[in-house]
């Protein structure tokens, strides 16, 4: 039986560093989301387990984008944004007024589709989210970037340019940057938006590879285009078509026995 | 003539017109400068720029007036920026579409278009009058503000947008609040392109004369202000009024000021240039 | 910490109503000296008699010789910078290479940079005598010489933000009409201006708006004489320099020449302000039409 970390969103708690090798489980009942006039999700119900990675596929514009963005309400911000039903992270709705929305997206992290470094140096990449929480205490911020960086598998590239501006790694460092600027906040599930479609095959690689140990510490969910990217690294895959989940399931069944005539559709490339 | 060959003839003519008006536009400002520079040249010294001004021509200096407008520009930059930036701050990233934000966006717009002199008269009814600073250097760099809020805010708001929104989103994503995000991603990634807009609009100030002439500015300042409420005179103030003296050495004095004037106003638009460039470069 | 973003928030959505506060303070100060000023002077007299000379013992109050100092010295600026500006706008945009572009237009710019002070000596030492050598009748004030160094000044108005309306319009436009064998000259104006139209129209519009505020080169060029005249070779008034005559005088506060300036001022603001609205208006409808 899996052990759930319980996140207190309604109160800042500087977290406790023994509990966080748990992820967290996310629950949605019939969530529909409209820009405006227009419905992007269709009313969905899923539950994610802790410690398990899920891909979300589906042609462009099938809401699984707009799914993602809810868990951690980067919605908010959009002009027009309305929900309905629920969103729970463990077992806390994450949509209630009283909710901390920065606290939340402390504890949830996010990755996007294009690296996108902040302007300043390595090191200050990565403790932005521990400036911004206020935390002063300068061998705390060392050692957090440290283990951060290290998470990311990128100590070894950057130990001694830590000065050096971001904006002059590579596309895969800096996508490997950004993971590790989110890791240092210590959240307890990882959002990634397309994370590899700005990349190279070689440093995807490097990329799935990460997602592939952090699976240990963090529920990780994974917006992706690419099927064998799913296939490769997902525990369970969601197969979202105009604004509707249509089948989710263990990544091995979607794609062998798909259940969906639509599914086998996408997945055997027949359109999308 | 056929068709072929009369629409081939109009269109190079066109050309050739083209370039002679772009020319022009070139000649005009070389003729301009060229005159000034011939006839102001020779009080172009030490003497010219740490003199008092005098009734006397060739003894007239523009000390008072330099120190004026350093005095002035240093205040207007005082109220207009943290204003300035602020409002643009508000507009780019607050403002949601309400009927308040359309409104404040028509007013920015008109604003920008009211002719200076009107400017002039809003505080020589607010500040000289009605606070009753009287014809100081306070009334002078209060108007000067708001002359040049909308240059301001207009820069704010451009360089504002041009930060990429997936910064921010990477902000908001580590669990920063929108002001955290304002001060330490979308400031700094604008910086260059509002310090750019600052500068020209500083550059639009340093060369105002009609609404400081409405709010009292000085043709004759013999000493040099000591404080904020003591009257002042301007480098374009002062060029104005020994442009209107019919003695031909005062003439000449004016083109010594214009050079100076000239000067300023072109080093400060090439270092806005200069900005502009940089960071245009550093955001892509 | 929802606190602090609150009051910041507070402070910047301040620091914006400070425009408001900038027009309503604008309309509050010239409609409170106006009405003070129209209990002495009816509307009618103001509005139809052709001559303004509140500062001589017989005094006229006839806004409309100020008002034709003002349109003529703007036309006469308009008469210039028009055919000028948008032919460098069209030559920029459809024929100048890229390179060549780049360099002039910022040279262009420096037109608009330089302090209008500068330009009204210009006018004055300068223009006027070397216009006199052509027209020796010339007065040494005038609206003539006046309005062609305004126009000078707005060409790059005219230029640059016509230049940007031709750049806004779709290259597959352009590239359809060379398609069909059309010359530069035909593709840009059967093409390129009337697609461009709305800009182009919104930058004349400024430049008009301009210059009828446009202060320095007129009081020092054109003279102080209020007239009622379309004759451009004599000195006229315009209402901003009437603003600056007595304003460099002592008129104290209370006095009807005190009064006059924001009187004058009025009409003037009322002008911009219709001119800039449409502007805005013809902008904004433009802007919907590409997005």
């Amino acid at each position: 039986m899996e052990k759930t970390k319980n996140i207190k969103l309604e109160k800042d708690s500087m977290k406790d560093e023994t509990t966080l090798s748990n992820g967290s489980r996310i629950e949605a009942k019939d969530v529909k989301v409209w820009y405006d006039d227009f419905m992007a999700i269709k009313g969905i119900d899923m539950v994610i387990k802790p410690n398990t990675i899920t891909a979300f596929i589906g042609p462009s514009g099938c809401g699984k984008s707009t799914f993602l963005r809810l868990f951690n309400r980067m919605n908010d911000y959009v002009e027009g944004f309305k929900m309905e039903g629920k969103i729970k992270i463990n077992g806390d709705s994450i949509y209630k007024k009283k909710v901390n929305v920065e606290q939340l997206r402390k504890e949830i992290g996010m990755v996007f589709q294009k690296p996108n470094p902040f302007p300043k140096s390595i090191f200050e990449n990565v403790a932005y989210g521990l400036k911004i929480q206020g935390i002063k205490d300068k061998k705390l911020i060392d050692e957090r970037v440290e283990k951060a960086l290290r998470q990311a598998d990128l100590w070894e590239e950057v130990k001694d340019n830590l000065k050096k501006s971001a904006l002059a790694l590579s596309g895969g460092q800096q996508q490997r940057l950004c993971i590790a600027r989110t890791l240092a906040v210590q959240p307890s599930i990882l959002l990634m938006d397309e994370p590899t479609s700005a990349l190279d095959p070689i440093s995807t690689a490097k990329i799935e590879e990460l997602i592939h140990h952090l699976k240990e510490e963090y529920t990780i969910i994974i917006v992706t285009h690419n099927m064998q990217q799913a296939s490769r690294i997902s525990d369970y895959t969601a197969f979202f078509y105009l604004g509707e989940l249509i089948e989710y399931d263990k990544t091995r069944k979607i794609f062998t026995n798909p259940e969906k005539k639509q599914t086998e559709n996408y997945i055997t490339g027949r359109f999308g | 003539m056929n068709n072929h060959k009369k629409n081939k003839y109009i269109d190079q003519s066109f050309k050739v017109l083209g370039i002679l008006f772009t020319m022009l536009g070139i000649f005009i400002l070389g003729v301009l400068i060229y005159n000034i520079v011939i006839a102001g040249f020779t009080r172009i010294n030490w003497d010219f720029l740490t003199s008092l001004p005098s009734r006397k021509p060739e003894r007239a200096g523009i000390y008072t007036a330099i120190i004026g407008t350093l005095d002035l520009m240093l205040l207007t930059v005082l109220f207009a920026i943290p204003i300035g930036v602020g409002a643009g701050i508000y507009l780019e990233e607050y403002a949601k579409k309400s009927k308040f934000s359309s409104i404040l966006e028509i007013n920015i717009s008109n604003l920008a278009g009211v002719p200076s002199i009107i400017y002039g008269l809003l505080g020589l009814g607010i500040f000289v009058r009605f606070f009753g600073f009287g014809g100081s250097i306070l009334s002078g760099s209060l108007t000067l503000s708001l002359l040049i809020l909308p240059i301001i805010i207009v820069a704010t708001r451009e360089a504002i947008k041009a930060v990429p929104h997936s910064l921010k989103e990477a902000s908001y994503g580590l669990g920063a609040s929108k002001w955290q995000t304002i001060k330490n991603v979308v400031l700094p990634s604008s910086f260059g392109g509002i310090l750019t807009g600052i500068i020209l609009s500083l550059s639009r100030a340093i060369g105002e004369t009609a609404p400081l002439i409405v709010v009292g500015a000085m043709a004759y300042v013999p000493f040099v202000p000591h404080s904020i409420f003591d009257t002042y005179s301007v480098l374009p103030m002062q060029i104005f009024s020994w442009t209107t003296r019919p003695q031909q050495g005062f003439a000449i004095a004016a083109a010594g000021a214009i050079i100076v004037l000239l000067i300023i106003t072109f080093v400060m638009n090439g270092i806005a240039v200069y900005f502009r460039n940089k960071w245009q470069k550093r955001l892509k | 910490m929802k606190v602090k973003e609150k009051i910041i928030e507070f402070i910047l959505k301040f620091c914006a109503s400070i425009t408001i506060l900038t027009t309503v303070g604008i309309i509050a100060v010239l409609l409170f000296e106006s009405i003070a000023f129209f209990k002495s002077v009816s509307i009618f007299e103001f509005l139809t008699d052709t001559q303004w000379t509140p500062l001589y013992s017989e005094k006229h109050f006839g806004i409309l010789a100020l008002v034709s100092g003002t349109f003529l010295t703007a036309a006469i600026a308009i008469a210039v910078a028009l055919p000028i500006g948008l032919t460098i706008a069209i030559y920029l945009n459809m024929y100048a290479p890229t390179s060549f572009r780049k360099t002039l237009k910022p040279f262009l710019e420096i037109l608009a940079a330089i302090p209008t002070v500068v330009y009204g000596f210009f006018a004055l030492t300068i223009v006027t005598p070397f216009l006199q050598t052509i027209y020796p009748d010339l007065e040494t004030f005038n609206s003539l010489s006046a309005g062609i160094v305004m126009g000078i000044m707005i060409i790059p108005f005219i230029s640059s933000l016509s230049e940007d309306a031709l750049y806004a319009v779709p290259k597959s436009l352009k590239l359809a009409s060379f398609g069909m064998g059309a010359t530069r000259f035909q593709t840009a104006f059967k093409v390129m201006v009337p697609a461009a139209s709305s800009g182009i129209i919104v930058s004349i519009i400024l430049a008009i708006s301009r210059a009828i505020g446009e202060t320095m080169i007129v009081a020092i060029a054109a003279g102080q004489q209020p007239q009622f005249t379309l004759n451009p070779t004599v000195p006229v008034q315009t209402i901003t320099s009437y603003i600056v005559q007595v304003s460099m005088g002592d008129a104290p506060q209370g006095s009807i020449e005190y009064k006059t300036i924001f009187a004058a001022g009025l009409t003037l603001f009322v002008f911009t302000f219709i001119l800039n609205s449409i502007s805005f208006y013809i902008k904004k409808k433009y802007q919907e039409k590409y997005e």
